[in-house]
Order: C-alpha cells, then structure tokens, then sequence
C-alpha cells in the first residue's frame, strides 16, 4: 500500500491564505473581502500586499456578499472570507439570489468548519455548510484535505468561472499531499488501491482515511481510500469504478450525515451501482465544546471510527 | 434640455404596458410600477450614460440595479422602449420559458438586468460592489440602484448604508421609492421608518429630495443635483416622494394594489385614464 508522509502539521486555512497571496501576485482581479476575521482568515498577507484590493466589511456578512455580487460586475473576482457558519447559514439568501441565482463569480471561502473549531463550541460548528451549499443550482463545493490542497485549490478556483464554496478548517493536521500536485475540480484522487472498501473521505477525514486503511491492512483487508475533495460536481465515474470493484463504501466527512458527501454517494450509488454503504459523520445534532480531538472521538469521526465502519460495511456485501 | 413631451409620451406608455402585462397574467404588482414610471423613463432616457448593447461588465457605461425587484413590470417596459429588447416580448410577462420573469433575473439572460432581485434588502450591497469595481478599474461612470421604502426594514440595507458611507462610495446613488406603503398597510403602521433622512444623514450619507416624484421635470432636476455631488466623498440618497399607483386614479393612496392585478373593466378604466401614445405592444 502506498505510504503518505505527513510533512508537518499544518492548518488549512493557512494553505488558503497561502493560495490567496499567490492569487494576489498572479491575478489583478482578484478581490479579497473579510468580515472581521482577517487573522483567522489568514488573509492578512493579500491585506498587507495589497490593500487597494482588500475589503473590510466589518461584522456584516449579508452586505459582503452583496458586495462580491457587485464587485464580479466589471470583472473582479471576489473571494470572500470568514467563518463557515457565518459564510453559508447566516448569509443563504443572500448567496442563493445574489450569487448562484445570478451566476456571479463569487468564491465563498470558509474557515473554522465544523467539530475540528473546537472550544467555542456549537454556536461555530456548522456542520450543515455542505449541504446548504451543495443545494444550490451552479454552485461548486470543495474540501480540500489539507494545507497544501488548500492552497492548490484556492488558486484553482480563481480560473474557474462561477460560484464555489471553498471549505477548510483552524486545526493543524498532516500535511501530506505533494506541494506540486495540481488541483482539478471535480476529479477526485485515488490514495490507496483496495479491492474489499472503498473508502471515500473529504477534507480533515482523508488523512484519518489513510490512518484507517493502515489498520485494516494489518487485519488483511484492502482498502481503496478515495480523496473526494470536490463534493459538487462529484466525481462519479472515480465513485463508480471504485464500488465496482470493492463492492461497498465507507463514506467520511466533518458533517452531518444529513446532507453532506455522504448523501451525494449514496444518491450516486442508488442509482447505478445499489451497493452497502457505513457513513462516518455526525449523526444529526450539534457539537459542543472540547479540543478537536475530543470532539472527533466523541462524535465518531476519526480513524478508528473508519475502521470500525469498514469492518461492518463489508460483513454486508 | 430634454423634451419633456416626448419623455411624458412615454411615461404615458410605460404605464399602459404595466397594467397591461400584469391584466393578461392576472399576477404581478402595478402599484409600485406606476409609482416609478417617471423614475425609469428619466434615469433611462436622460440620466444615465448608457453604451449600446448590453454588457454585464458595464465598462465606461452608468449601471443600474432594481433592488425592489416586484416592481419588475416599469423595469421591463422601459428597458423595452430603451433598446435592450424588443418591447414585444413585453407579451411574455411571467409566462413559462419567458425572459421575463415575475422578478427581475440574469438567469434567463435578458439584456438590461445585471443581478436577480426580488428577495428583499440586497440591492444596495450589490450597487456598491459594482461602485466598488467601477473605482478599481478607474472607471468614473456611476452606479444607480433604486429600492423601495418598505424594503429598507430589511437589516442588510443598514449593512450596505454603514459600509458606503464608511469607505466613501461617492459613485454611488441609491433612491427610495419613498411611497409610504407596504404590502400589510401603510409604513407607519406596519413598521416605521422614523425620520429616514435624519438616518441616511447620521449614516454618513449626502440626502436629496424630490418631493414630487411623479412630476417627470422633478425627479430629472433632482437625480442631476445627486449626479453633481458624486464624487466628493459622501454616497448620495435620493428620497423620491410618490404615489403607489400614479396616474390610475383608483389605485393612487392605497396599498391595495400593491400586488392585484386589474380585471378586464378595471383595465379598460385605467388605460381610458392614459390613453395610446407611442403605441402598444
């Protein structure tokens, strides 16, 4: 099985602000816009770079989105910053008229999301963000897995025209995909070669995915861990050939099994390919207060739970 | 100086194609489009730079943005009469596989609007995004939205009206069609707006009033006085005094045609009141 080297912990919001900075040397148009959240966002580099294209809006998240419609008229491309519970619940009619609705090319970019924010407990982990998005008409989901996906997908989606929902996190966590490795929206990466699960993870869940497979392998058990980063549009044809061949899924997600990428595999599945699938996810409540890590055994959403999942889901085949 | 006859000739028409679009799908709301007749007509024929054809991007051109996006049927009638698309298309008002939406909508790609509205409170935001745009790209045309007086209970306005003043959007002017009703009743009784220029002003904000403006001579003198404070630091709002329903006198003063549209008898009265001139569609 092929090993991942996890290169140093490293927090996906910081591949974000690293994206934008790039962003902001490559691309004249793009625009930057913060509610109030600029160092958690780690936007202050675009900030600092260059200010003329760096909005402050203060704690008004409605208006920044009205905003960033507003600035892709004339051309700009507006990445809009703050914390995932604030970028999709608080403002959805907003993003649904002003930008999905009106096709902007407005990119909604989304820290802090889900358990993995922590200690500020449930009023800040949505873990509802995937599905509101991914509802949606026109509207592209992604969740990268770590600091250098993030980054690669940050400036990726500067080149895709229409509206995406960028999601990523605060925690610190292996690094482990190739700083070069180019970003294809839409086109999931297969990790590990497996022929009794398929494992299909998005953002903090992949590496626990990879942890996983490292487990069952000891056990004899082949797992094929897919990194679903793109959730809209869901790579079926990788879904599809994988299930194929295993016969059954786990599918992982920091999200309400509601709604998330769970859901889209399935509906996937029931359509072409009926096959067993265990879900890891959090099973229809809020979260609380607790370190990340206490958080994600507390609500299933680690290695471990991968594993336990994978065992049931292939007894079911 | 603009003719005013002629400007009046199509006042006149505009308001014979809002009854009569929302009369044939017996849906939609004349009340406020009469109200802002003379508006569109002044901002569209004598306002606004406006570039032939239609580009989203708006380079080098006035833009405008309709935030009380109900108000649909004045929107498309004078884009109509302005050239953005042919005003017998009007016909297709709200009818399925139509351009022309029951609010406004880029979706269906009709020349002319730049944004979907209809949801209440977004417009003054996206104006001073596109203003936003029109400064970074050096580009000095100006960028116009109107919304309406019950709209502005919306919390997002209040947002947009802070950050515009705060960050010195002088290219922008927002005018509230200032009517005074809503859907429930008047303003005061559902929930007042207090003394709204003393709010735009505490805001920051530059306030000009046309006090009639369903007097066409008016609302041109008053949205080129907000023309020549652009630029000089301050976002300018117009508050524009109408009469939901003008020139259709059983609909003037009332709420009640917000949202109704007229029967077959009630369509004849109100297009008796205005009769034909640049001619149907």
């Amino acid at each position: 099985m092929k090993e991942y080297i996890d290169t140093g912990k490293k927090d996906t919001r910081s591949g974000f602000g690293a994206g934008l900075t790039e962003l902001g040397k490559s691309n004249p148009n793009v625009v930057a816009l913060c509610a109030d959240l600029t160092g958690s966002l780690k936007m202050d580099d675009f900030k600092a770079n260059h200010p003329e294209r760096f909005f402050q809006v203060g704690i008004a998240e409605a208006n920044m989105i009205g905003l960033a419609a507003g600035l892709t008229i004339g051309g700009k491309i507006p990445f809009t910053g703050t914390f995932a519970n604030f970028s999709t619940g608080r403002v959805y009619d907003q993003i649904r008229q002003s930008v999905a609705y009106s096709h902007k090319n407005v990119k909604i970019c989304a820290s802090h999301a889900g358990l993995t924010l922590g200690e500020d407990g449930a009023t800040h982990q949505i873990l509802e963000d995937i599905g509101l998005m991914k509802m949606l008409p026109g509207m592209t989901v992604i969740n990268p897995c770590d600091y250098n996906q993030t980054k690669a997908a940050t400036i990726a989606i500067a080149d895709h025209h229409g509206p995406v929902y960028l999601r990523f996190g605060r925690p610190s966590v292996p690094n482990f995909t190739l700083a070069d490795e180019p970003f294809v929206i839409g086109k999931a990466i297969t990790l590990t070669h497996g022929q009794d699960v398929t494992i299909v993870a998005t953002g903090h869940l992949v590496w626990e995915a990879l942890e996983a497979a490292k487990t069952l392998a000891e056990q004899g058990i082949s797992a094929e861990v897919i990194n679903m980063h793109t959730i809209k549009p869901l790579d079926t044809v990788c879904l599809l050939e994988s299930v194929a061949k295993t016969g059954c899924v786990v599918t992982a997600e920091e999200h309400n099994y509601l709604g998330g990428l769970g859901e889209s595999v399935a509906r996937e599945l029931s359509q072409n390919n009926p096959a067993p699938q265990e879900f890891v996810a959090t099973q229809d409540t809020f979260g609380e207060s607790g370190t990340p890590a206490q958080l994600m055994e507390k609500y299933g959403l680690n290695a471990a739970a991968i594993v336990a999942k994978a065992q049931k889901v292939i007894s079911r085949k | 100086m603009p003719n005013i006859n002629a400007l009046e000739d199509l006042v006149i028409q505009v308001r014979r194609d809002i009854l009569r679009q929302v009369h044939k799908v017996n849906s939609g709301h004349p009340g406020g489009s009469l109200g802002c007749a003379e508006f569109f007509v002044a901002l569209f024929q004598e306002i606004m730079h406006r570039n032939d054809g239609f580009d989203m991007n708006g380079h080098g051109e006035d833009l405008f943005f309709l935030s009380n996006g109900h108000i649909s049927p004045v929107f498309y009638s004078v884009l109509a009469r302005s050239g953005y698309f042919p005003v017998e298309e009007l016909n297709t008002f709200r009818l399925l596989n139509s351009r022309l939406q029951g609010h406004p909508t880029t979706h269906e790609g009709l020349p002319g609007v730049r944004v979907a509205s209809g949801s209440l409170g977004q417009g003054i935001s996206v104006a001073t995004g596109a203003a936003l745009a029109k400064k970074l790209n050096q580009d000095t045309q100006l960028v116009y939205t109107l919304c309406g007086d019950g709209e502005l209970q919306e919390g997002q306005n209040w947002e947009a009206i802070m950050y515009a003043a705060s960050n010195h959007v002088d290219n922008l002017i927002v005018t509230v069609d200032y009517n005074g009703q809503q859907i429930d009743g008047s303003l005061d009784d559902v929930l007042s707006l207090g003394n709204l220029r003393a709010k735009f002003e505490a805001f920051g904000w530059l306030v000009i009033d046309i006090k009639d403006g369903n007097d066409l001579s008016s609302v041109i003198a008053g949205l080129k006085s907000a023309q020549e404070h652009t630029g000089k630091g301050k976002p300018i709002c117009v508050l524009m005094h109408t009469v939901m329903g003008n020139g259709v006198d059983f609909m003037m003063h009332t709420h009640a045609w917000h949202g109704k549209a007229p029967n077959d008898d009630q369509l004849a009265m109100a297009l008796a009141q205005n009769p034909e001139t640049l001619g149907d569609y």
